[in-house]
Protein backbone atom coordinates (compact mmCIF):
# COMPACT_ATOMS: atom_id res chain seq x y z
CA UNK A 1 0.00 0.00 0.00
CA UNK A 2 1.29 3.05 -0.82
CA UNK A 3 -0.44 6.77 -1.81
CA UNK A 4 -0.06 10.03 -4.02
CA UNK A 5 -1.13 12.92 -2.33
CA UNK A 6 -1.40 16.46 -3.18
CA UNK A 7 -3.68 19.85 -2.35
CA UNK A 8 -5.79 21.54 -4.74
CA UNK A 9 -3.26 23.57 -7.08
CA UNK A 10 -4.93 26.96 -7.74
CA UNK A 11 -2.21 28.37 -10.12
CA UNK A 12 -1.93 31.15 -12.70
CA UNK A 13 -2.50 34.73 -12.63
CA UNK A 14 -4.41 35.69 -10.18
CA UNK A 15 -4.52 32.72 -8.71
CA UNK A 16 -5.17 34.66 -4.99
CA UNK A 17 -8.26 35.36 -5.94
CA UNK A 18 -9.51 32.07 -4.64
CA UNK A 19 -9.41 33.47 -1.42
CA UNK A 20 -12.76 35.19 -1.98
CA UNK A 21 -14.26 31.71 -2.67
CA UNK A 22 -13.10 30.18 0.93
CA UNK A 23 -15.36 30.22 3.97
CA UNK A 24 -13.96 30.85 7.26
CA UNK A 25 -14.09 33.54 10.15
CA UNK A 26 -10.40 33.81 11.16
CA UNK A 27 -6.71 32.67 9.42
CA UNK A 28 -3.82 32.46 11.21
CA UNK A 29 -0.79 33.79 8.59
CA UNK A 30 2.69 32.32 9.26
CA UNK A 31 5.20 34.19 7.51
CA UNK A 32 8.76 36.12 8.33
CA UNK A 33 9.35 39.60 9.03
CA UNK A 34 10.67 40.15 5.54
CA UNK A 35 7.70 38.94 3.34
CA UNK A 36 6.16 41.50 5.61
CA UNK A 37 7.94 44.69 5.01
CA UNK A 38 8.16 42.80 1.52
CA UNK A 39 4.19 43.73 1.45
CA UNK A 40 3.63 39.90 0.50
CA UNK A 41 1.19 39.40 3.38
CA UNK A 42 -0.88 42.19 1.63
CA UNK A 43 -2.40 40.84 -1.01
CA UNK A 44 -3.86 37.87 1.09
CA UNK A 45 -5.30 39.97 4.24
CA UNK A 46 -7.07 42.61 1.83
CA UNK A 47 -8.56 39.61 -0.13
CA UNK A 48 -9.26 38.11 3.85
CA UNK A 49 -10.66 41.78 4.74
CA UNK A 50 -12.96 41.67 1.67
CA UNK A 51 -14.40 38.75 2.77
CA UNK A 52 -14.62 39.60 6.46
CA UNK A 53 -12.26 37.15 7.66
CA UNK A 54 -10.52 38.08 10.55
CA UNK A 55 -7.30 37.60 10.67
CA UNK A 56 -3.68 37.29 12.93
CA UNK A 57 -0.08 37.30 11.97
CA UNK A 58 2.85 35.39 13.07
CA UNK A 59 5.61 36.56 11.79
CA UNK A 60 9.02 35.23 13.61
CA UNK A 61 9.74 32.06 11.27
CA UNK A 62 13.42 32.61 11.05
CA UNK A 63 15.74 30.35 8.19
CA UNK A 64 15.59 27.00 9.26
CA UNK A 65 12.95 27.71 11.65
CA UNK A 66 14.13 26.19 15.60
CA UNK A 67 11.39 24.14 17.71
CA UNK A 68 11.50 27.37 19.95
CA UNK A 69 10.12 28.98 16.86
CA UNK A 70 7.44 26.51 16.71
CA UNK A 71 6.65 26.46 20.05
CA UNK A 72 5.92 29.97 20.06
CA UNK A 73 3.53 29.90 17.27
CA UNK A 74 1.60 26.65 18.62
CA UNK A 75 0.99 28.94 21.71
CA UNK A 76 -0.39 32.14 19.70
CA UNK A 77 -2.19 29.79 17.16
CA UNK A 78 -3.64 28.37 20.41
CA UNK A 79 -4.73 31.29 21.49
CA UNK A 80 -6.43 32.56 18.39
CA UNK A 81 -7.80 29.39 17.52
CA UNK A 82 -8.12 30.09 13.82
CA UNK A 83 -10.38 27.57 11.34
CA UNK A 84 -7.36 28.57 8.23
CA UNK A 85 -4.13 28.36 8.76
CA UNK A 86 -2.22 29.98 6.09
CA UNK A 87 1.90 29.89 5.12
CA UNK A 88 3.05 32.39 3.16
CA UNK A 89 6.52 32.30 2.41
CA UNK A 90 9.39 29.97 1.15
CA UNK A 91 10.13 26.15 2.25
CA UNK A 92 10.61 27.65 6.56
CA UNK A 93 7.65 29.32 6.69
CA UNK A 94 5.13 27.04 4.84
CA UNK A 95 6.56 24.26 7.00
CA UNK A 96 6.40 25.95 10.46
CA UNK A 97 2.75 26.61 9.78
CA UNK A 98 2.34 22.82 9.02
CA UNK A 99 4.18 22.22 12.27
CA UNK A 100 1.60 25.04 13.84
CA UNK A 101 -1.74 23.39 12.23
CA UNK A 102 -0.48 20.57 13.94
CA UNK A 103 0.11 21.94 17.51
CA UNK A 104 -3.80 23.73 17.27
CA UNK A 105 -5.03 20.18 17.28
CA UNK A 106 -2.30 18.80 19.87
CA UNK A 107 -1.13 21.86 21.66
CA UNK A 108 0.26 19.50 24.27
CA UNK A 109 3.04 17.61 21.96
CA UNK A 110 6.80 18.83 21.51
CA UNK A 111 7.41 20.14 18.00
CA UNK A 112 10.27 17.19 17.39
CA UNK A 113 7.12 14.72 18.36
CA UNK A 114 5.11 16.37 15.20
CA UNK A 115 5.78 12.90 13.51
CA UNK A 116 3.62 9.84 11.39
CA UNK A 117 3.10 8.24 14.89
CA UNK A 118 0.60 10.86 16.23
CA UNK A 119 -3.21 11.54 15.20
CA UNK A 120 -3.76 15.03 15.12
CA UNK A 121 -7.18 15.34 13.06
CA UNK A 122 -6.32 18.59 12.94
CA UNK A 123 -9.14 19.80 10.36
CA UNK A 124 -11.67 19.56 12.60
CA UNK A 125 -10.62 22.42 13.49
CA UNK A 126 -8.86 24.41 10.51
CA UNK A 127 -7.71 23.79 7.30
CA UNK A 128 -4.23 24.14 5.95
CA UNK A 129 -3.40 26.69 2.92
CA UNK A 130 -0.01 27.51 1.89
CA UNK A 131 1.02 30.63 -0.66
CA UNK A 132 4.54 29.85 -1.55
CA UNK A 133 7.26 32.93 -2.40
CA UNK A 134 9.89 31.11 -3.68
CA UNK A 135 9.99 28.34 -6.18
CA UNK A 136 12.05 25.81 -4.38
CA UNK A 137 11.10 23.22 -1.40
CA UNK A 138 7.62 22.73 -3.14
CA UNK A 139 6.97 22.45 0.64
CA UNK A 140 3.14 23.59 -0.68
CA UNK A 141 2.82 20.62 -2.04
CA UNK A 142 4.52 17.75 0.50
CA UNK A 143 4.14 16.72 3.37
CA UNK A 144 7.53 16.89 5.00
CA UNK A 145 8.46 19.61 7.69
CA UNK A 146 12.03 20.29 8.31
CA UNK A 147 13.03 22.01 11.64
CA UNK A 148 16.12 22.45 13.63
CA UNK A 149 17.27 21.14 16.70
CA UNK A 150 19.59 24.48 17.64
CA UNK A 151 20.79 22.67 20.66
CA UNK A 152 23.11 20.08 18.54
CA UNK A 153 22.61 21.86 15.49
CA UNK A 154 20.53 18.92 13.55
CA UNK A 155 17.90 18.64 11.03
CA UNK A 156 14.85 17.11 11.86
CA UNK A 157 12.43 15.63 9.25
CA UNK A 158 9.35 15.29 10.54
CA UNK A 159 5.51 15.70 8.98
CA UNK A 160 3.07 12.84 8.57
CA UNK A 161 0.81 12.80 5.14
CA UNK A 162 -2.00 14.54 7.55
CA UNK A 163 -0.33 17.55 7.09
CA UNK A 164 -0.61 17.81 3.10
CA UNK A 165 -2.10 21.01 2.64
CA UNK A 166 -5.28 21.64 1.41
CA UNK A 167 -4.82 24.35 -0.86
CA UNK A 168 -1.40 25.48 -2.61
CA UNK A 169 -1.94 28.92 -4.07
CA UNK A 170 0.77 29.06 -7.19
CA UNK A 171 0.21 33.17 -7.93
CA UNK A 172 3.24 34.91 -9.78
CA UNK A 173 2.89 38.21 -7.92
CA UNK A 174 4.54 36.43 -5.34
CA UNK A 175 7.45 35.25 -6.61
CA UNK A 176 8.13 38.43 -8.80
CA UNK A 177 10.25 39.98 -6.60
CA UNK A 178 12.68 37.14 -5.89
CA UNK A 179 16.14 38.21 -5.66
CA UNK A 180 18.26 36.30 -7.51
CA UNK A 181 20.36 34.59 -5.31
CA UNK A 182 17.18 33.05 -3.88
CA UNK A 183 15.69 32.06 -7.18
CA UNK A 184 19.42 30.31 -7.57
CA UNK A 185 18.99 28.56 -4.72
CA UNK A 186 15.49 27.85 -4.56
CA UNK A 187 15.68 26.61 -8.25
CA UNK A 188 18.68 24.19 -7.47
CA UNK A 189 16.39 22.49 -5.26
CA UNK A 190 13.54 22.32 -7.65
CA UNK A 191 15.84 19.78 -9.99
CA UNK A 192 16.98 17.70 -7.15
CA UNK A 193 14.14 16.59 -5.90
CA UNK A 194 12.77 16.10 -9.20
CA UNK A 195 15.48 13.95 -10.41
CA UNK A 196 16.40 12.01 -6.61
CA UNK A 197 12.21 11.41 -6.86
CA UNK A 198 12.37 10.02 -10.17
CA UNK A 199 15.22 7.66 -9.67
CA UNK A 200 14.34 7.06 -5.33
CA UNK A 201 13.56 3.28 -4.73
CA UNK A 202 10.48 4.86 -3.35
CA UNK A 203 9.41 5.79 -7.02
CA UNK A 204 6.53 4.64 -9.07
CA UNK A 205 5.39 5.64 -12.24
CA UNK A 206 2.96 7.67 -10.24
CA UNK A 207 5.49 10.20 -8.90
CA UNK A 208 7.97 9.94 -12.74
CA UNK A 209 5.88 12.31 -14.28
CA UNK A 210 5.93 15.49 -12.18
CA UNK A 211 9.42 14.49 -11.34
CA UNK A 212 10.22 15.12 -15.42
CA UNK A 213 8.62 17.91 -16.03
CA UNK A 214 9.91 19.59 -12.97
CA UNK A 215 13.46 18.60 -14.16
CA UNK A 216 12.88 20.12 -18.05
CA UNK A 217 10.96 23.28 -16.42
CA UNK A 218 14.07 23.82 -14.33
CA UNK A 219 16.74 23.52 -17.20
CA UNK A 220 14.63 25.62 -19.20
CA UNK A 221 13.32 28.50 -17.51
CA UNK A 222 15.82 28.67 -14.06
CA UNK A 223 18.47 30.87 -16.01
CA UNK A 224 15.60 33.10 -17.07
CA UNK A 225 14.18 33.72 -14.06
CA UNK A 226 17.76 34.46 -12.96
CA UNK A 227 18.60 36.79 -14.90
CA UNK A 228 15.29 38.31 -15.47
CA UNK A 229 13.41 38.32 -12.62
CA UNK A 230 10.59 40.00 -14.70
CA UNK A 231 10.04 37.50 -17.17
CA UNK A 232 7.00 36.49 -16.10
CA UNK A 233 6.42 32.96 -18.15
CA UNK A 234 9.78 31.74 -16.30
CA UNK A 235 8.80 32.62 -13.36
CA UNK A 236 5.62 30.57 -13.93
CA UNK A 237 7.10 28.22 -14.86
CA UNK A 238 9.59 27.93 -12.39
CA UNK A 239 6.61 28.14 -9.59
CA UNK A 240 5.05 25.31 -11.34
CA UNK A 241 8.44 23.54 -11.78
CA UNK A 242 8.98 23.49 -7.88
CA UNK A 243 5.49 22.24 -6.94
CA UNK A 244 5.73 19.19 -9.49
CA UNK A 245 9.44 18.85 -7.28
CA UNK A 246 7.93 18.45 -4.45
CA UNK A 247 4.89 16.25 -5.76
CA UNK A 248 7.76 13.68 -7.42
CA UNK A 249 9.89 14.02 -4.14
CA UNK A 250 7.76 14.13 -1.57
CA UNK A 251 5.32 10.91 -2.94
CA UNK A 252 7.95 9.21 -3.60
CA UNK A 253 11.48 10.49 -1.57
CA UNK A 254 14.29 12.08 -2.09
CA UNK A 255 18.10 11.00 -2.42
CA UNK A 256 21.60 10.87 -1.51
CA UNK A 257 22.45 14.55 -2.64
CA UNK A 258 19.37 15.38 -0.17
CA UNK A 259 20.93 13.25 2.37
CA UNK A 260 24.71 14.65 2.37
CA UNK A 261 23.55 18.36 1.72
CA UNK A 262 21.06 18.33 4.89
CA UNK A 263 23.85 17.24 6.73
CA UNK A 264 26.52 19.96 5.36
CA UNK A 265 23.42 22.66 5.85
CA UNK A 266 23.02 21.09 9.33
CA UNK A 267 26.60 22.14 10.56
CA UNK A 268 27.16 24.78 8.00
CA UNK A 269 23.89 26.72 7.47
CA UNK A 270 24.14 27.11 3.99
CA UNK A 271 20.51 27.24 2.29
CA UNK A 272 19.15 23.82 1.87
CA UNK A 273 18.68 24.85 -2.17
CA UNK A 274 22.34 25.94 -2.57
CA UNK A 275 23.67 22.32 -0.36
CA UNK A 276 21.55 19.63 -2.23
CA UNK A 277 22.27 21.35 -5.57
CA UNK A 278 25.71 21.66 -4.88
CA UNK A 279 25.79 17.79 -3.81
CA UNK A 280 23.32 16.44 -7.25
CA UNK A 281 25.82 15.62 -9.53
CA UNK A 282 28.38 14.69 -7.32
CA UNK A 283 25.86 11.69 -5.70
CA UNK A 284 24.79 11.32 -9.62
CA UNK A 285 27.81 10.08 -10.92
CA UNK A 286 28.11 7.56 -7.58
CA UNK A 287 24.92 6.49 -8.31
CA UNK A 288 26.08 6.17 -12.53
CA UNK A 289 29.19 4.06 -11.10
CA UNK A 290 27.11 1.80 -9.23
CA UNK A 291 23.82 1.09 -11.31
CA UNK A 292 23.15 0.29 -14.56
CA UNK A 293 19.20 0.74 -13.87
CA UNK A 294 19.81 4.33 -12.48
CA UNK A 295 21.81 4.96 -15.52
CA UNK A 296 18.93 4.09 -17.59
CA UNK A 297 16.90 6.17 -15.52
CA UNK A 298 18.96 9.25 -15.78
CA UNK A 299 19.37 8.53 -19.56
CA UNK A 300 15.29 9.16 -19.82
CA UNK A 301 15.26 12.19 -17.98
CA UNK A 302 18.14 13.58 -20.35
CA UNK A 303 16.09 12.27 -23.74
CA UNK A 304 12.99 13.71 -22.23
CA UNK A 305 15.15 16.95 -21.55
CA UNK A 306 16.51 17.28 -25.01
CA UNK A 307 20.17 16.68 -23.07
CA UNK A 308 21.44 14.62 -25.61
CA UNK A 309 20.76 11.40 -27.28
CA UNK A 310 23.26 8.29 -27.56
CA UNK A 311 24.28 5.53 -24.80
CA UNK A 312 22.62 5.17 -21.46
CA UNK A 313 25.81 6.22 -20.00
CA UNK A 314 26.60 8.93 -22.27
CA UNK A 315 23.04 10.62 -21.49
CA UNK A 316 23.43 10.17 -17.87
CA UNK A 317 27.14 11.63 -17.98
CA UNK A 318 25.90 14.76 -20.15
CA UNK A 319 22.80 14.97 -17.69
CA UNK A 320 25.38 15.73 -14.98
CA UNK A 321 27.31 17.93 -17.20
CA UNK A 322 24.30 20.06 -17.85
CA UNK A 323 23.16 20.12 -13.96
CA UNK A 324 26.90 21.87 -13.68
CA UNK A 325 26.83 24.25 -16.34
CA UNK A 326 23.06 25.10 -15.02
CA UNK A 327 24.81 25.54 -11.75
CA UNK A 328 27.72 27.88 -13.32
CA UNK A 329 25.17 29.99 -15.17
CA UNK A 330 23.04 31.29 -12.28
CA UNK A 331 26.26 31.30 -9.94
CA UNK A 332 25.80 28.91 -7.70
CA UNK A 333 28.87 27.17 -6.02
CA UNK A 334 30.08 23.89 -7.51
CA UNK A 335 32.33 22.33 -4.48
CA UNK A 336 32.18 23.04 -1.03
CA UNK A 337 34.90 25.06 -1.40
CA UNK A 338 33.34 27.46 -3.33
CA UNK A 339 30.72 27.63 -0.78
CA UNK A 340 33.37 29.41 1.61
CA UNK A 341 33.58 26.84 3.99
CA UNK A 342 37.23 26.44 5.86
CA UNK A 343 39.28 23.44 4.81
CA UNK A 344 39.97 22.56 8.34
CA UNK A 345 36.92 22.80 9.63
CA UNK A 346 35.28 21.06 7.42
CA UNK A 347 37.66 18.03 7.53
CA UNK A 348 36.90 18.13 11.46
CA UNK A 349 33.31 17.56 10.91
CA UNK A 350 33.34 14.96 8.59
CA UNK A 351 32.82 12.38 10.62
CA UNK A 352 29.76 14.22 12.03
CA UNK A 353 28.78 14.82 8.18
CA UNK A 354 28.83 10.86 7.74
CA UNK A 355 26.90 10.23 11.19
CA UNK A 356 24.13 13.09 10.09
CA UNK A 357 23.84 11.54 6.31
CA UNK A 358 24.14 8.02 6.87
CA UNK A 359 20.87 8.51 9.00
CA UNK A 360 18.76 10.18 6.94
CA UNK A 361 15.97 8.25 5.64
CA UNK A 362 16.69 10.08 2.49
CA UNK A 363 19.84 8.31 1.86
CA UNK A 364 18.59 5.18 2.53
CA UNK A 365 15.75 5.01 -0.38
CA UNK A 366 18.86 6.25 -3.37
CA UNK A 367 19.34 3.52 -5.52
CA UNK A 368 22.88 3.01 -4.33
CA UNK A 369 23.24 3.16 -0.73
CA UNK A 370 26.72 4.13 0.68
CA UNK A 371 28.71 3.09 3.73
CA UNK A 372 30.54 5.21 6.18
CA UNK A 373 33.68 5.47 4.05
CA UNK A 374 32.58 5.50 0.50
CA UNK A 375 30.38 8.77 2.07
CA UNK A 376 34.32 10.02 3.23
CA UNK A 377 35.07 9.98 0.02
CA UNK A 378 32.06 11.55 -1.52
CA UNK A 379 32.20 14.20 1.50
CA UNK A 380 35.98 14.87 -0.07
CA UNK A 381 35.84 15.16 -3.05
CA UNK A 382 32.78 17.42 -3.12
CA UNK A 383 34.69 19.82 -1.01
CA UNK A 384 37.64 19.62 -3.93
CA UNK A 385 35.22 19.43 -6.97
CA UNK A 386 36.08 16.53 -7.99
CA UNK A 387 34.55 14.11 -10.08
CA UNK A 388 33.39 10.55 -8.18
CA UNK A 389 35.00 7.67 -9.72
CA UNK A 390 34.12 4.92 -7.68
CA UNK B 1 15.84 -23.46 9.63
CA UNK B 2 13.34 -22.49 11.89
CA UNK B 3 9.87 -21.40 12.69
CA UNK B 4 8.72 -18.14 12.64
CA UNK B 5 8.03 -16.29 16.68
CA UNK B 6 9.80 -19.56 17.67
CA UNK B 7 12.86 -19.04 20.24
CA UNK B 8 14.95 -21.20 18.02
CA UNK B 9 14.28 -17.65 15.44
CA UNK B 10 14.79 -15.24 18.09
CA UNK B 11 18.48 -16.89 18.68
CA UNK B 12 19.21 -17.19 15.04
CA UNK B 13 18.27 -13.96 14.39
CA UNK B 14 20.39 -12.63 17.53
CA UNK B 15 23.39 -14.71 15.94
CA UNK B 16 23.13 -12.75 12.92
CA UNK B 17 22.59 -9.54 14.16
CA UNK B 18 25.70 -10.16 16.23
CA UNK B 19 27.79 -11.07 13.72
CA UNK B 20 26.95 -7.82 11.33
CA UNK B 21 30.05 -5.47 11.16
CA UNK B 22 27.40 -3.26 9.90
CA UNK B 23 24.90 -3.02 12.30
CA UNK B 24 27.23 -3.04 14.93
CA UNK B 25 29.08 -0.01 13.24
CA UNK B 26 25.36 2.11 12.73
CA UNK B 27 24.25 1.16 16.32
CA UNK B 28 27.72 1.65 18.15
CA UNK B 29 25.66 4.35 20.54
CA UNK B 30 22.38 3.01 20.37
CA UNK B 31 20.92 1.82 23.72
CA UNK B 32 17.00 0.18 23.75
CA UNK B 33 15.06 -2.47 23.71
CA UNK B 34 11.90 -3.28 22.16
CA UNK B 35 8.55 -5.40 21.75
CA UNK B 36 7.98 -6.44 18.45
CA UNK B 37 4.59 -7.43 18.76
CA UNK B 38 2.71 -9.61 16.02
CA UNK B 39 -0.90 -8.69 16.05
CA UNK B 40 -3.56 -11.59 15.59
CA UNK B 41 -4.22 -12.52 12.29
CA UNK B 42 -3.87 -15.10 9.55
CA UNK B 43 -1.87 -18.41 10.90
CA UNK B 44 -1.15 -16.55 14.47
CA UNK B 45 -4.16 -16.56 16.67
CA UNK B 46 -2.85 -14.90 20.12
CA UNK B 47 -0.71 -11.46 20.08
CA UNK B 48 2.58 -12.72 19.73
CA UNK B 49 5.66 -10.65 21.63
CA UNK B 50 8.99 -10.59 20.75
CA UNK B 51 11.31 -9.33 23.33
CA UNK B 52 15.14 -7.64 22.00
CA UNK B 53 17.56 -5.87 23.83
CA UNK B 54 20.00 -3.77 21.54
CA UNK B 55 22.59 -2.41 23.23
CA UNK B 56 26.34 -0.59 21.51
CA UNK B 57 25.70 -2.40 18.24
CA UNK B 58 24.79 -5.60 19.81
CA UNK B 59 22.07 -7.69 20.57
CA UNK B 60 22.00 -8.46 24.23
CA UNK B 61 19.00 -10.50 24.28
CA UNK B 62 15.89 -11.75 22.21
CA UNK B 63 12.96 -13.84 23.29
CA UNK B 64 9.57 -14.56 22.84
CA UNK B 65 7.63 -13.31 25.69
CA UNK B 66 4.32 -14.90 26.87
CA UNK B 67 3.82 -12.59 29.46
CA UNK B 68 4.04 -9.04 28.18
CA UNK B 69 4.77 -7.41 31.69
CA UNK B 70 7.59 -9.37 31.72
CA UNK B 71 9.63 -6.47 30.33
CA UNK B 72 9.17 -2.84 29.96
CA UNK B 73 10.84 -1.64 26.52
CA UNK B 74 11.44 1.75 25.41
CA UNK B 75 9.78 0.79 22.01
CA UNK B 76 6.97 -1.25 20.81
CA UNK B 77 6.64 -2.15 17.57
CA UNK B 78 3.23 -3.96 16.09
CA UNK B 79 2.10 -4.92 12.70
CA UNK B 80 -0.04 -8.16 11.53
CA UNK B 81 2.02 -11.45 10.85
CA UNK B 82 1.47 -10.53 7.02
CA UNK B 83 3.01 -6.95 7.02
CA UNK B 84 5.63 -8.24 9.43
CA UNK B 85 6.43 -11.02 6.57
CA UNK B 86 7.17 -8.67 3.79
CA UNK B 87 9.26 -6.71 6.01
CA UNK B 88 11.37 -8.94 6.90
CA UNK B 89 11.91 -10.42 3.23
CA UNK B 90 12.33 -6.59 1.78
CA UNK B 91 9.07 -6.75 0.08
CA UNK B 92 7.98 -3.64 2.43
CA UNK B 93 9.96 -0.55 3.25
CA UNK B 94 9.49 -0.50 7.09
CA UNK B 95 9.28 3.44 7.39
CA UNK B 96 6.69 3.28 4.52
CA UNK B 97 4.84 0.65 6.66
CA UNK B 98 4.88 3.50 9.20
CA UNK B 99 4.07 6.14 7.17
CA UNK B 100 0.66 4.07 5.87
CA UNK B 101 0.27 3.02 9.18
CA UNK B 102 0.43 -0.66 8.23
CA UNK B 103 3.07 -0.41 11.65
CA UNK B 104 2.63 0.95 14.38
CA UNK B 105 5.54 2.45 17.16
CA UNK B 106 5.58 3.60 20.39
CA UNK B 107 8.30 5.19 21.42
CA UNK B 108 10.86 8.15 20.27
CA UNK B 109 10.57 9.00 17.54
CA UNK B 110 13.54 11.48 17.50
CA UNK B 111 15.67 8.94 18.95
CA UNK B 112 15.06 6.05 15.94
CA UNK B 113 15.14 8.65 13.23
CA UNK B 114 18.57 9.40 14.53
CA UNK B 115 19.83 5.13 13.62
CA UNK B 116 18.06 4.97 10.23
CA UNK B 117 20.97 3.36 9.17
CA UNK B 118 20.93 0.79 11.83
CA UNK B 119 17.42 -0.44 11.48
CA UNK B 120 17.89 -1.02 7.78
CA UNK B 121 20.69 -3.14 8.89
CA UNK B 122 18.35 -4.97 11.34
CA UNK B 123 16.20 -5.82 8.52
CA UNK B 124 18.93 -6.84 6.67
CA UNK B 125 20.06 -9.26 9.51
CA UNK B 126 16.25 -10.84 9.39
CA UNK B 127 16.63 -11.76 5.51
CA UNK B 128 19.66 -13.67 6.60
CA UNK B 129 17.70 -16.46 9.22
CA UNK B 130 16.34 -19.26 7.10
CA UNK B 131 13.13 -18.85 7.87
CA UNK B 132 10.24 -21.02 7.94
CA UNK B 133 7.10 -19.19 7.59
CA UNK B 134 4.14 -19.89 9.53
CA UNK B 135 1.13 -19.71 5.93
FE1 LIG C 1 14.72 19.98 -0.94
Amino acid sequence: MWNFACPLIVYGDNALDYLAQVKGKKAFLVTDKNIVKLGLTKPVTDQLDAKNIKWQIFDEVEPEPSLETIKKGGIAVGKYQPDWVIGIGGGSCMDAAKAIILLLARPELEPEALSVLEEFNFREKARLMEIPTTSGTGSEASWAIVLTDTKDNRKLGLGTPEVMPDVAILDPVMVMGMPPQITADSGMDVICQAIEGYISTWGTSMTAGPGLIATRLTLDYLPRAYKNGNDLEARKEMMYAATMGGMCGSNSMFGLGHGTGHALGGIFHVPHGRTVGLFLPYTMEYMINGSEETTAKFAEIARYCRVTSGSDKECAKLLVAKIRALAKEIRQPLSVKDCGIDKAKYEKEIPSLIDRALNEVMTMTAPRVPGAEDLGKIFNYAYAGKSIDF
Amino acid sequence: MAKYLSQEWCDLYKAEINKSAAYEESAKTWEGDFYFITEPGGPVKEKAYMYIDLYHGKCRACEIVTDPNKYNPAFTLAATYAIWKQIATKKLDSTKALITKQSKLTGDMAKIMRYTKAANELTNCTMLVPTEWLD
